[in-house]
């Protein structure tokens, strides 16, 4: 079953992103949003990891929430796609359910 | 009420008494319980402080709500799924949860167990599995 | 399709209730079904009709009243959490004896059954929280 995935915590608070990485089944979507975004720019000492997940899951970040936080897209990681509030409503979708890791 | 049957995941990941997450979480599943879906409860990081044995909250004044998921079988709740990764990151075993049981009518009220200690990638066909996740 | 909204935080805390209400937004206007919107946790909070944010500052409250005036949403908020924290219509005002009502119109308080419902019913259920 297709699942879409929320992570809204940043990656140096919180493990929800670690713990979200550990379960995503292969070609699951995961969705950064709110503090989640920060997890989705280059130069970060989590950038590796994120590179890695895009091997098996597709990543997506909701640019609202980087635009607020002053993160531009030319510094999002190649491979992760920008949507907006309509395309997290697609993602939602598209997946058989939505899974938030709060 | 409808006819449909979904498979719902109640994804526990807080510890209780911290915050109210872990005992407003329990609340839904004893209401839900009453919907006859097919309910599985997963407790997965900190989600597995909420199932230790031997939880006294006199000195913190709060409701020690910990007897409650004893009762989770007679609510016909038996599918409790503990990521046996999660209880070694945090120094426990089985040992250190409750022991909760379910009564089996077609086994002469036989008492089973409720809780199955699952590896992260069982857990992870677990999620995958459901209709619905409710995360608290 | 259907959705199901779940909000778990209240407003100005924390970014959970905005989240919900632009998701919420963006489905109505993309022309799908909000089967219920549904407060728990902290999330009652966003029914209290005497919010009174700085002007140059939105409001939580009057906005998903407006949003569900709009589209007609059944916006619920739970009664066990609106119980501890406050959250008073006049039928609990008179059932437990209190001498005041917070809630907005917009809003009704109902039991948890319609969260569950709701995830039964709808498509998707949605979760926003911390």
């Amino acid at each position: 079953m297709s699942t879409l995935h929320t992570v809204n915590k940043s990656p140096f608070e919180k493990s929800s992103l670690d713990a979200c990485l550990a379960h995503a089944g292969t070609g699951a979507n995961v969705l950064l949003l709110e503090d989640g975004v920060y997890a989705a720019t280059t130069g970060t000492a989590v950038e590796q990891r994120m590179k890695q997940a895009l091997d098996s899951v597709k990543l997506f970040v909701l640019g609202p929430d980087l635009m607020a936080r002053g993160l531009a897209e030319d510094r999002v990681i190649q491979g992760i796609t920008v949507v907006d509030y309509a395309g997290f409503v697609d993602l939602a979708a598209e997946n058989d359910k939505v899974q938030a890791w709060l | 009420m409808s006819e449909t049957i979904k498979q719902f995941l109640y994804l526990n990941r807080k510890a209780p008494y911290g915050t109210i997450y872990a005992w407003e979480s329990l609340e839904v599943v004893l209401i839900g319980a009453a919907f006859d879906q097919d309910v599985s409860l997963a407790f997965v990081d900190d989600g597995v402080y909420q199932l230790t044995k031997g939880q006294d909250t006199a000195g913190i004044g709060m409701k020690n709500f910990s007897p409650t998921y004893a009762a989770l079988g007679d609510y016909e709740v038996k599918k409790i799924f503990v990521e046996r990764e999660s209880l070694e990151e945090r120094g426990l075993s089985l040992d250190d949860l409750q022991h909760l049981v379910w009564e089996d009518e077609d086994d002469d009220y036989a008492e089973k167990d409720s809780i199955k200690l699952v590896s992260r990638e069982e857990m992870t066909a677990i999620m995958d599995d459901a209709d619905v996740v409710f995360s608290f | 399709m259907k959705f199901a909204i779940q909000i778990n935080e209240g407003p100005y805390q924390h970014q959970a209730s905005d989240s919900a209400y632009f998701f919420t937004k963006a489905a109505l206007e993309k022309g799908h079904e909000i089967f219920r919107v549904f407060f728990y946790h902290d999330g009652v909070n966003n029914a209290s009709r005497l919010t009174t944010p700085p002007q140059d500052d939105r409001n939580v409250v009057d906005r998903w009243a407006a949003l569900a005036e709009q589209h007609d949403l059944d916006m619920v908020v739970c009664v066990a959490a609106a119980q501890r924290r406050g959250m008073v219509d006049e039928g609990e005002m008179q059932r437990n004896g209190k001498d005041a009502t917070n809630i907005h119109p917009r809003f009704r308080i109902s039991g948890l059954g319609q969260l569950v419902e709701a995830a039964i019913q709808s498509d998707r259920l949605v979760v926003f929280g911390d």
